[in-house]
């Protein structure tokens, strides 16, 4: 499992580590405790509501999510963990937050990186940051990773992952163009690749509608089993499918000599690598599975 | 010993700064210049009403023989001047005061230039924390930003052709603080803190305090290049009145907001093209290039809010309590020049004659 065939090998020279980044890493703000929200905009108060309420209860009861390999998770450091993405208003971000704090020996927050468009979209732009959603632009990733020494949750996939058909469930889409292993690498953080199984039948899309989604100026107008003719509340209307969520092992991006982000062609061969790694796992999951929503 | 010249002496922060350099007993001479009076109370700093004309500034800074000079004039609010008067302070007056610190023969060995947030514009696709190399995104899109990175690519230009003077950039955060007048400021003083539906936006101040105390230490300590100067924390609108004490009144819309500010405009709540747009998206900067260079900044954001909200609390009551003390010129310069009025030292010596 440690060393597959497409992962290149790792370089001899091991980095040195940047005298500057530790230098600028102490002096980041001082923790203000009487303080509720993080220089992110996130919001402790709003995140433990929405933790207690919803998410609470669909971990446990609606979704039933089964964790394995969250040993895999590092307890200390930034670490990027990278997973597949679907259903049109996507519970697994906050299922794998859930499940980080609810398995793991030391949980931590987990940041999500968001499409720029939430930061921009009237309500959305209230909302997402309080609950941990980062615009993802490199520099706030690499931000999180390499000085705050966070966990951050990217889905490479982005929207081409969530408003995918539901007849191409499981079918990863193209990782993006690798963004996200070149900001590990920069980082030196790990990437933990992450194989969700359940969403993708929670919220089904089966079809856009073009000109609806051109009215709203939202990023897609799907439909789906309840949305729209429930209204807005169908948005939160997921089927109770069975979840399963596995943390592969971490792939080390400090492997490969220094500045390794420079060499496109090994950026884009980990991505395609980290890409395949999660479909044979999705594949392995979903041969074993006997039913959607018993698992 | 230094000798200093302050442009925009007049303004709060530099009249501030020529104070708190007045202080400092390494700093010989201090040349204030502006084209309208000072409005605080100076001792040492000799003041010289002049505009920025270039040769004006250069028989200035040639006859004092001044080897520092701040630049603290630039125009970063934009209910502060006109966009025409804004303009030409910011760009053409830039322009002058620069061509009159060059030069080989010119004393001067470093330039502090007081520059704005501003520069990196306040957009969707905006990282979390600007730092100092970091381009904004976007073309700038209000005029008061497109006048500020003209200006600063200008600082940076002479930076390049006079490698003998230490060039030092300050880009500040929105300024905020009891005494100090900002779009921001205004708004912040409302019964409610107006807001745009469905935004609760990103903000970093810094302390008027923090303003003079980062352009005198850029004045004693060498800092070439550009240098973030904000609070730390980063607060939401949300924060800030409630630390304020006031509610948040969302009164502009989504859509259509330059319209409703329009109308806001009307009823005497002016909220600025930038202000909306930081309104909207919010901003925040990484001043820990600063923190490494050394320099200490006093208040938080949180901290800078916090002050603000005490002197809402008795503001009123200072109000009644006397009008603040004005600079008159004419009795400073009776006092400062006149032959009748016998110093100090003198009549030391003539009692010691005695």
């Amino acid at each position: 499992m440690s060393s597959r065939p497409g992962l290149p090998a790792p370089s001899d020279t091991q980095p040195t580590s940047s005298a500057g980044t530790s230098e600028l890493r102490a002096q980041l703000p001082a923790i203000e405790p009487e303080r509720q929200v993080t220089d992110w905009g996130r919001s402790e108060r709003i995140e433990g509501l929405m933790d207690k309420t919803v998410y609470d209860w669909l971990y446990h009861y609606w979704f039933r999510c089964e964790v394995e390999g969250i040993e895999n998770v590092p307890s200390t450091g930034g670490a990027l963990i990278v997973s597949n993405h679907s259903g049109a208003l996507p519970p697994d971000a906050a299922m794998i937050t859930k499940a980080i704090k609810e398995e793991h020996a030391r949980p931590r927050p987990l940041h999500l990186t968001v499409e720029h468009f939430f930061k921009g979209y009237p309500g959305f732009s209230m909302l997402v940051a309080k609950i941990g959603g980062v615009p993802a632009h490199p520099a706030n990733v690499h931000r999180l990773l390499a000085d705050e020494e966070q966990l951050v949750l990217v889905f490479p996939e982005g929207r081409k992952g969530t408003e995918k058909l539901y007849k191409d469930r499981y079918k990863l889409r193209r990782f993006g163009r690798g963004g996200f292993v070149e900001a590990a690498m920069r980082a030196k953080a790990p990437i933990v690749p992450v194989a969700v199984v359940g969403a993708e039948e929670a919220m089904p899309i089966f079809a856009h509608m073009t000109l609806l989604q051109r009215m709203t100026g939202l990023l897609y107008f799907p439909i789906t089993p309840t949305f729209p003719h429930l209204g807005l509340a169908g948005f939160l209307g997921y089927l109770p499918a069975k979840f399963h969520i596995r943390f592969l092992e971490p792939v080390a991006t400090d492997q490969w000599g220094e500045e390794p982000w420079q060499d496109r062609g090994l950026v884009q061969t980990v991505a395609d690598e980290i890409r395949s790694r999660v479909q044979e796992e999705l594949i392995d999951m979903l041969s074993a599975r006997r039913s959607v929503w018993f698992g | 010993m230094r000798r200093v010249l302050v442009t925009g002496v007049s303004s709060y922060w530099g009249g501030k700064l020529a104070q708190a350099l007045e202080q400092d007993p390494d700093v010989e001479t201090i040349v204030g210049v502006s084209p309208h009076d000072p409005t605080l109370e100076l001792e040492r700093t000799e003041f010289v009403r002049v505009g920025t004309q270039h040769a004006l500034l250069r028989r200035i800074v040639q006859a004092a023989e001044i080897d520092t000079v701040i630049d603290s004039r630039l125009v970063v609010d934009s209910i502060a001047a006109s966009p025409r008067e804004a303009h030409e302070v910011n760009v053409i007056g830039t322009m002058n005061i620069l061509a009159a610190c060059g030069g080989p023969d010119s004393p001067v060995r470093k330039v502090v230039f007081k520059s704005s947030a501003h520069y990196y514009g306040c957009e969707r696709d905006d990282p979390a924390f600007f730092t100092e190399p970091m381009q904004r995104p976007n073309a700038p899109r209000t005029r008061l930003e497109s006048d500020i990175v003209e200006a600063e690519n200008a600082v940076h230009g002479f930076a390049e052709r006079n490698p003998q003077v230490t060039v030092t950039v300050l880009r500040f955060a929105n300024g905020l603080g009891p005494d100090l007048d900002t779009s921001h400021g205004r708004v912040l003083r409302l019964p409610a803190v107006p807001c745009i539906l469905g935004f609760d936006p990103r903000y970093q101040f810094v302390h008027e305090d923090d303003i003079v105390g980062a352009l005198e230490y850029a004045v004693s300590n060498d800092l070439p290049g550009v240098y973030n100067v904000a609070g730390d924390g980063v607060l939401v609108l949300s924060e800030i009145a409630s630390l304020l004490g006031r509610p948040l009144a969302p009164v502009l819309p989504p859509w259509g907001t330059g319209l409703a500010a329009a109308g806001l405009r009307l009823a005497g709540v002016r909220i600025p093209e930038e202000m909306a747009q930081q309104l909207r998206y919010g901003r925040g900067l990484d001043n820990r290039k600063l923190k490494a260079a050394g320099c200490r900044l006093r208040y938080t954001t949180r901290e800078a809010v916090q002050k603000l909200a005490e002197d809402l609390r008795v503001r009123e009551l200072r109000q009644g309590a006397g009008a603040p003390y004005r600079y008159e010129r004419e009795v400073e310069e009776f006092l400062r020049y006149s032959p009748s009025v016998r110093r100090r030292a003198e009549r030391e010596a003539d009692s010691s004659a005695r």
